[in-house]
Formats: C-alpha cells, sequence, structure tokens
C-alpha cells in the first residue's frame, strides 16, 4: 500500500521514468534515482518501475538483490559504512566494526529502531593510505580506533538533539 | 565551441593564468625541462605520467588541464587527418598494455575493434575499481577527469566509435561529481559530441552507475551491468571487439590505461617504449597501502625492484617490525614473501613468475602480526560474497575453500586437509567460467606455497605464529596482576580462580576466549598468548 504520506516521493519517481527510455537498459538508472528518493527501494516502486519499463517484476526484484548497492530495508539518517578492505582489513577494521556494533546495538546491514544509524560493510572504500576508514554518509573518517567509536556517535546524537 | 586555432590561443592564454596561480603554490616546482611537479623526495623519486597533472591543477577547471597539453593530442590526430589505421598502429607500438589487471596489449584491442565495420560502436572505460587496496583509478577520476575523456576520445576516434561509457562505481561520489563537470566543460568547449572542434567527427560520453558488484569489474558482466541485468559474465562465445556492448564492436579499457594514451599521442609511441622493460613498457601507479610508513599512491617505470617502491620511496616498515610479505593483485592475487621481496621487480612478467599478479596495482605490505591463513581467510570471505553465482566451481568450490580455511582457524584443522584443499583451488582456478572464479584461488595457492609452515602451525600444532587467530590463542595471567578479583567477578563462565591480593588464575580449557576480563583488567595483567 502506498502511503499518502510518500505519495509525493512516488510522483517524483513517476517523473524521472518519464525523462528515460522505457526500456531494460534504464533500470539501473531508476533504481538509483528510486534510492535516493526513497532511502531504500520498496516493493510498491519495484511494481511501479516494471509496469513502466515493459519488464516482469521478478526481473526487476532479481536485479534489485544482486546488487549490495540496493537495499529494501530502510536505511538510518546516519549511514555507518565500515571500510573492509584489505589496507583496513590488516590495520584492524574488524575491530572498528564491532566497536560500532557494540555501540548501537546493532549488526552490520541493520538500522537502528529510531532510524538514525544503519551499519554496513564497504568492500573499498578507495582511501587505503588512511587506513582503516569509515564513511558516514559522505563525510570520511580516516584513522579510526575503535576507541573513538563511542564519541563519533556521541557527537552525531548531541548534533541530532539541538537540531 | 573551439576549432583548432582557438584552442591554441585559449591554451597559450590558460597556460599565463596557470603560471600566475601556481606561483604562489609552495607544493608545486617548475624543473628544468618546464614541467610542474610535486616538490619532495617522495614525489621526486617517482615517474609521474598518469599522475602528472594531479594535485597541480584544478580538475574542475577545464582551462588548466588544457593549459598543460590537454586535447592537444586529440586535435593534433584531428588536424592532421590521421587515418584509424595508422592511430590504432602508433598505440600498438607503444607497447601499452591493460592497466586493469590482465595487462592485454591495448593495441591489439583497439585493431580487432576496427576491423568490424557496424553502424555503432562502443568505447568503455572501466572505472569498477573494485580490488580492496587499490585507489589509483579513484585519485585519476577525481584530480584529472579529462586524461580519461580524453584517451576515451582518441580510442573512440582511432577505432570508429560513436559512443563511450564510463562505468564508475557509486561508492566514488566524488569522482561521479567531477566527471559531469568535465563531461559538461567538454562538451560546452565543443571537445565532446557532435562535430568535436568543427571536424566531422563525432563522439559523446555517458556515465553509467555501479551498484556494489565486484563481478562488474569483469568486462562481459559490466556490459550486462550496463544493459540493464544483473552483472553476470557471459560465456565468451563472441569477442568483445566483434559483439559486445548491445552486440556491437567494444572497446573495453581501465581508467589507468585511458589516462595514459594522450601521453603516447603527444611524445610518441617510442617515447613512451622506452620507459619500463621491453615486454611490459611505461609506468605503473602503485597504491602502496598496509604497514608501511608513508602509504600512498607511487608510480614508478614498469620493472622497478619492489625494494625501492617499499623502502626508498614508501620509508620502510612501520614501528620498525619485519616485513612478512607484500600481497599483489588484490583478491585475485598472491602475496610475496619477504625472501623473494628483493628480488623482485614490479612488471607484468616477474610477478606472474612468481605466482603473484600485478592486478590493478594494490601493493599491500604486511608485517610479523599478520597471520597468513587469516588473509587467506580474508579474501575467500570476499570472493564467496562477490561470485555471482553463475557458475557452480565458483559458487561452491570457492564456499567450501572458505569453510576449510574457517576451521584451520577454528583448530579444527587436520594436516592431511592441506593437500586436499590444494587439489579443490587448482580445480576452481581451472574450471571457473569468468576471471573472478580462476583466479580466487591464487590467495590460498600463494599461501599454501610460501607459508606452508604457519598453515601446518594452525592445522597440527593448533597454533597462530602470528598471534591473530583468537580461537588458537588463550588468555594468561601475568606477574603484574594485583589480585583485585575485577576478572574473576565478570568472568561469564566462572573459569578464573585465585585468592584476594594473590595472582589469578585462568582454565584454558574452560575459558570461552571472550576478553571480558582483559578489558576489565585494571592493570592489563591479562593478555592473549
Ligand atoms: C572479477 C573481475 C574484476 C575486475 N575488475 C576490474 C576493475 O575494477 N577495473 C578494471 O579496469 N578492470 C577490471 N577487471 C579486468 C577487466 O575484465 C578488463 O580486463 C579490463 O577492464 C580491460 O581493460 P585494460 O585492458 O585497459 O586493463 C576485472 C576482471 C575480473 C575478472
Amino acid at each position: 500500500m502506498i502511503v499518502p504520506a510518500d505519495q509525493t516521493k512516488y510522483d517524483e519517481l513517476a517523473a524521472f521514468i518519464q525523462t528515460v527510455d522505457a526500456s531494460e537498459k534504464s533500470l539501473i538508472a531508476v533504481l538509483h534515482r528510486t534510492q535516493t528518493i526513497f532511502g531504500y527501494i520498496p516493493q510498491d516502486a519495484q511494481l511501479m518501475i516494471a509496469k513502466a519499463l515493459h519488464l516482469p517484476t521478478a526481473k526487476v526484484y532479481g536485479v534489485v538483490t544482486f546488487y549490495s548497492y540496493f537495499t529494501e530495508v530502510p536505511r538510518g539518517k546516519y549511514q555507518i559504512s565500515v571500510c573492509l578492505g584489505t589496507a583496513c582489513y590488516v590495520k584492524g577494521a574488524q575491530d572498528v566494526l564491532k566497536a560500532f556494533q557494540d555501540e548501537l546495538g546493532i549488526s552490520a546491514g541493520e538500522t537502528t529502531k529510531d532510524l538514525l544509524f544503519s551499519i554496513s560493510q564497504s568492500r573499498c572504500l578507495g582511501d587505503c593510505a588512511n587506513a582503516p576508514v569509515v564513511m558516514i554518509n559522505d563525510e570520511l573518517y580516516a584513522q579510526v580506533h575503535s576507541d573513538e567509536v563511542p564519541a563519533i556517535i556521541k557527537k552525531i546524537r548531541e548534533t541530532e538533539e539541538y537540531a | 565551441m573551439l576549432n583548432f586555432e582557438s584552442l591554441r590561443a585559449l591554451k597559450t592564454e590558460a597556460k599565463k593564468r596557470l603560471d600566475a596561480r601556481l606561483a604562489d603554490v609552495p607544493a608545486v616546482y617548475l624543473d628544468e625541462t618546464g614541467t610542474y611537479k610535486l616538490r619532495g623526495p617522495y614525489f621526486e623519486k617517482q615517474t609521474r605520467i598518469v599522475l602528472k597533472n594531479c594535485e597541480i591543477i584544478d580538475p574542475e577547471n577545464i582551462e588548466e588541464y588544457i593549459a598543460l597539453d590537454g586535447y592537444k593530442a586529440l586535435a593534433d590526430l584531428l588536424e592532421k587527418n590521421v587515418p584509424r589505421r595508422e592511430i590504432v598502429d602508433e598505440m600498438i607500438r607503444s607497447g601499452l598494455r591493460g592497466r586493469g589487471g590482465a595487462g592485454f596489449p591495448t593495441g591489439r584491442k583497439w585493431a580487432e575493434a576496427l576491423k568490424h565495420d557496424a553502424d555503432h560502436k562502443y568505447v568503455i572505460c572501466n572505472a569498477d575499481e573494485g580490488d580492496p587496496g587499490a585507489y589509483m583509478d579513484r585519485s585519476v577520476l577525481e584530480n584529472d577527469p579529462h586524461s580519461v575523456l580524453e584517451g576515451m576520445t582518441i580510442a573512440g576516434l582511432g577505432i570508429g566509435a560513436d559512443q563511450g561509457y564510463i562505468y564508475v562505481r557509486a561508492e566514488y561520489p566524488n569522482a561521479v561529481k567531477r566527471l559531469n563537470i568535465a563531461i559538461a566543460a567538454a562538451h560546452k568547449a565543443g571537445l565532446l559530441g557532435e562535430r568535436i572542434l568543427g571536424t566531422d567527427f563525432s563522439f559523446d560520453i555517458e556515465l553509467r552507475l555501479g551498484a556494489g558488484a565486484f563481478v562488474c569489474g569483469e568486462g562481459t558482466a559490466l556490459m550486462e551491468s550496463i544493459e540493464g541485468r544483473r552483472g553476470m559474465p557471459r560465456n565468451k562465445v563472441y569477442r568483445t571487439a566483434e559483439r559486445g556492448l548491445f552486440e556491437k564492436p567494444t572497446i573495453i579499457n581501465n581508467v589507468e590505461t585511458l589516462a595514459n594514451v594522450h601521453h603516447i599521442y603527444l611524445n610518441g609511441a617510442d617515447w613512451f617504449a622506452g620507459i619500463g622493460t621491453p615486454k611490459s613498457t611505461g609506468t605503473k601507479v602503485f597504491s602502496v597501502v598496509g604497514k608501511v610508513k608513508d602509504a600512498g599512491l607511487v608510480e614508478v617505470p614498469m620493472g622497478t625492484p619492489l625494494t625501492k617502491i617499499i623502502y626508498d620511496i614508501s620509508g620502510g616498515i612501520k614501528n620498525d617490525l619485519a616485513i612478512k610479505a607484500v600481497q599483489t593483485g588484490g583478491p585475485s592475487g598472491g602475496c610475496i614473501p619477504a625472501d623473494l621481496i628483493p628480488t623482485t621487480n614490479v612488471d607484468f612478467e616477474s610477478l606472474a613468475a612468481i605466482g603473484s599478479i600485478m592486478g590493478s596495482g594494490g601493493l599491500v605490505v604486511m608485517d610479523e602480526t599478520d597471520c597468513m591463513v587469516d588473509i587467506s581467510r580474508f579474501f575467500m570471505d570476499f570472493t564467496v560474497e562477490e561470485s555471482c553465482g553463475k557458475c557452480t566451481p565458483c559458487r561452491i568450490g570457492n564456499k567450501r575453500v572458505l569453510e576449510m580455511l574457517e576451521r584451520f582457524i577454528a583448530g579444527n584443522g587436520e594436516p592431511r586437509d592441506l593437500p586436499r584443499l590444494q587439489e579443490l583451488c587448482e580445480m576452481i582456478r581451472d574450471t571457473s567460467l569468468c576471471g573472478l572464479g580462476q583466479a580466487a584461488p591464487n590467495p590460498v595457492l600463494s599461501t599454501l606455497k610460501y607459508f606452508r609452515d604457519e598453515y601446518m602451525s594452525h592445522v597440527r600444532d593448533k597454533r597462530c605464529p602470528a598471534g591473530v587467530c583468537k580461537s588458537l590463542m588463550t588468555y594468561v595471567v601475568r606477574e603484574k596482576c594485583v589480585g583485585c578479583g575485577l576478572c574473576k567477578i565478570n568472568c561469564p563462565v566462572k573459569c578464573i580462580t585465585g585468592e584476594r591480593k594473590t595472582m589469578h588464575h585462568i582454565d584454558p580449557n574452560a575459558c570461552i576466549r571472550c576478553g571480558v576480563c582483559a578489558a576489565k583488567c585494571p592493570v592489563h595483567a591479562i593478555e592473549l598468548a
């Protein structure tokens, strides 16, 4: 069911689909846009996209689930991406990931109940000289130590309270 | 819209403006040949061709790229009306080989695509840089995006293509932003799009965003993805140069490969072929990371000794620990052991000869505190996650390899597992559909070869010499213990004994290695050993 509050988001998506070629080759661009609009890819959006691009819904679903960047569950306002690339791994990135999980009480791939934080693990964020690195939304944290994690979370919580 | 005349005029003007701006930038100086360079021994020891403009020009200003001879190679080829065949032959003579991993000769790839006539042909730039530990492509895209656009346009001119695509990782938002700015500026200047520089050559470039699948770096999987499907590699019935993207002749080249192109046409194939070794020409950018003092991007001629890169340029090992291995080529590569490092040069042939690969140029330096069995598990975990599932050896075989390694790490391995592991790895290597599966066992095979003792310690003695594999370690109480009893109170399985104010003791058989005791100890007397 499309909740009314989301109607403007669906309108925005429909308007975007109008601008692309109504075929398979537009699918991934449309999914990227969907995720930008909603923060995730709801199943109703998948139905709508399938219809508009003349594709079976199963095909759309298949693509959504193949690519790890796409998610069907809402992500937090702050998306914490812990890099587990080789350079970060040899510099203790697993401890950093564990610290975030412990601090927030969720596992990688999950979102906190208040929809404030979600954690994901990244294959490589491409900033290996600063390992271990963590990206929170578009902000990069370099040479993170697991001890600093509670302070990072606290700071975000504080900005949220005063916002 | 520029033409040949106005491009030259713009260059002269832009150069003046750039000179004036850089005069106040202390990190940059003009060398005796009139080339701008970054100051300091770290940079001066390198040979920077691909990275020549990086951190010198403003990547969001096309004029600064033009000021340093940008788009001159393209303009010269167009103005002199150089035939396609000659453009391709020049590339063949340069000896440039693909920097994306496989090292295929770029000129030969172009020649194949030139051969096939079609109403459309495509040039794809592979900017999916997925190898963990490598980030040179991101650096080029963010700091010198026009060099990639110019390289693609020259490739298009050479093979007769009309459309280019850059397939870039969504994880690189900054690169996407800079590329969009660069494409728009090149369009506006008449250096991209319809009738480039007023000639009848037209070529356009669009971005396509990846969506977090490592396998999409593989050429045919990447094409599937651009076409809007799951990124699963194709059965190679046709060569891409004959039937690639949308069934049309297509060439796919890596970012760094393409960033070399305009330098080759500016300075000539002979100049390029004179750098590096006869079989591996030019330079290579390495991302030297891990346990080195000065981690970063290092560009050196092919064939440079590994020791020069690690010690001379990158300052050696952090904290002066002993070097144990250098991992090259990411999850498709191998580990070079310490005793081979002094005799290894970095070029395609030398690395292959010792069972590793160049890959995309990640050099992850590891020291004595890194466990090679654990590193193998790390890469296998990566492969299992990223396998697309199309072929059985990769989908199931790699999973079995991972399970074996996990058993070793948990202390449940047996010496007789090692030959079985070897056999399974060789089978996956020989029977997988694409490069991902074929190369996936490399990290295991190379460590089995060079670090067999370490595997033996895990499976026979149930010991991890590097002190990484937690299950093979026990917590012990050291002399420092003050007998406060905090560990005893907090231990969830009550395996700690000892009277107050006397030294405590942990029962290793009952201990579950949760680490709570070590965390609670006020005097840090509890350690893993
Ligand atoms: C699993 C897999 C991942 C790959 N990832 C990349 C990549 O991220 N970037 C890249 O340029 N080439 C990658 N390649 C290599 C490409 O298949 C292809 O060889 C390359 O893009 C060709 O360009 P080049 O000749 O200029 O190197 C990958 C190959 C495999 C099998």
